[in-house]
C-alpha cells in the first residue's frame, strides 16, 4: 500500500510538471533587455526619408516600439489593435520596420543594389500603412535587420514598452491581442504614468 | 525492395545537394576564422527554429546571426565577447549549454537528483528483500508434503 502511494505520488508529480511545462509558450523567451536602456539606433524615418530618429529623441516620454513588416502575417492580425490604441491612448507608438525587402524571402538580395532595396522598402511600407491604417507616430526603417539584432528581435511582430528614462520595461513577442493590451500593457502604462 | 532503395538513394542525394548549395558563398577565405565561426555557431541557438543551432539552421535570423558572428571575428573580438554579445540581446536561451545558476538549477541538477533518488529507492528495495529472505521460515511438514505433491504432478505431465 505504502509503495503504491509513492509510485502514484511520483507519477502524479511528473504529470503535473509536464502539464505545466507543456502549457507554457516556448516562443516566449524572457528578454534580457527588460530593465535595460533601449539600445541606441539612428534610422531613417519612413515619412521623411531625409530625417532620422534615435531613441534619445523620445527621452522624457513613455512610448511603444512596435516591430513590423508588410510581409509579416501576424502583424496584420495585431494591426487593428494598434490602430485602435493609437486613437484612444495618448502614448506614441514608433514603428520599427524590420527587413521590409530582404525579410520577404521573395527577392534575390545578391542581385539587388542597395538603393533599389531602399526605394522598394519605403514604397512597400508606405503602401501597407495606406492600406491598413497608420497607428504610428513615426516609422523607422531597419533595412538589414541590424537594429533588430540589437533589440533581440526574432519573431515579428514584437513590441517594447519604453519609459521616460529610456529603459525597456516590457517586451512582448507575437501579435498584441486586446487581452494582452488590457491585462499587461495598459496597467504598465498606468503605473509608469504615475 | 530495390525500388525503395532507389527512392532512399535519390532522397539522400537530393538533401546533400540542397545542403551544399545553401552554405554561404564567402566560406573559407580564412580557414582559422571559418573554424571559429563554425564552432561558435554550434554553441548558439537559432531562436526561430528553437531546436537548431545557428550553424544548422537556414532561417533568416540564423543567417543574420552568422553574418554578425563573422564580422565580429573579423573585428578581432574574442569568443567570450561574441557570446556575451548574443546573450545580452537574446538571453541565456541563445546558448545551447546554458550556464549553471539559480534559474537553471533544476535543469542541471534534475537528472542527478533523479539518479540519486533511483539509487536510494533501489537500495531500500534490495535491503527489504534481503531481510524478507533472511526472515523466511522453513516450510512446515504439511507445506512440504503439499509442495512435493505439486511438483510430482508437474513432473508426471
Amino acid at each position: 500500500m505504502n509503495r503504491y502511494f509513492w509510485i502514484l505520488g511520483g507519477f502524479a508529480a511528473l504529470v503535473a510538471l509536464l502539464a505545466v511545462g507543456l502549457g507554457l509558450n516556448p516562443r516566449e523567451v524572457p528578454s534580457p533587455l527588460v530593465g535595460k536602456p533601449a539600445p541606441a539606433f539612428t534610422l531613417n524615418v519612413l515619412a521623411t526619408p531625409d530625417k532620422t530618429l534615435s531613441p534619445k529623441d523620445m527621452q522624457g516620454k513613455i512610448w511603444l516600439l512596435n516591430v513590423w513588416a508588410s510581409w509579416c502575417v501576424s502583424c496584420r492580425q495585431e494591426h487593428p489593435v494598434l490602430v485602435e490604441f493609437s486613437r484612444k491612448v495618448d502614448v506614441p507608438v514608433i514603428g520599427l520596420n524590420y527587413k521590409e525587402v530582404r525579410g520577404d524571402g521573395g527577392f534575390d538580395m545578391n542581385k539587388m543594389p542597395a538603393d533599389e532595396e531602399k526605394k522598394l522598402a519605403f514604397q512597400r511600407a508606405n503602401k501597407w500603412l495606406a492600406d491598413h491604417g497608420d497607428p504610428y507616430k513615426l516609422t523607422v526603417m531597419d533595412l538589414d535587420g541590424r537594429v533588430g539584432i540589437d533589440y533581440g528581435v526574432y519573431g515579428v511582430p514584437e513590441t517594447y514598452v519604453i519609459d521616460k528614462a529610456g529603459v525597456i520595461r516590457m517586451k512582448h513577442t507575437g501579435p498584441i491581442t486586446p487581452e494582452i493590451l488590457g491585462k499587461k500593457i495598459m496597467p504598465l502604462l498606468a503605473e509608469l504614468n504615475k | 525492395m530495390k525500388f525503395l532503395a532507389l527512392i532512399f538513394a535519390l532522397f539522400f542525394a537530393s538533401t546533400v545537394t540542397f545542403a551544399s548549395s545553401t552554405t554561404e558563398a564567402a566560406l573559407a577565405e580564412d580557414p582559422v576564422a571559418e573554424k571559429r565561426l563554425q564552432k561558435l555557431s554550434e554553441e548558439l541557438r537559432c531562436l526561430v527554429c528553437q531546436n537548431q543551432t545557428i550553424a544548422d539552421s537556414n532561417a533568416e535570423l540564423a543567417q543574420d546571426l552568422r553574418r554578425e558572428v563573422r564580422s565580429m571575428i573579423k573585428d578581432g573580438k574574442s569568443d567570450k565577447e561574441i557570446v556575451d554579445f548574443m546573450v545580452t540581446r537574446y538571453g541565456d536561451f541563445v546558448l545551447y549549454r546554458p550556464p549553471v545558476k539559480g534559474i537553471t538549477l533544476l535543469l542541471w541538477g534534475g537528472p542527478i537528483a533523479l539518479l540519486l533518488l533511483g539509487l536510494f529507492a533501489l537500495q531500500r528495495y534490495l535491503r527489504q528483500r534481503a531481510t524478507r529472505i533472511n526472515e523466511a521460515k522453513p516450510l512446515s511438514a504439511d507445506e512440504t508434503s503439499r509442495a512435493e505433491a505439486l511438483l510430482k504432478e508437474i513432473n508426471s505431465k
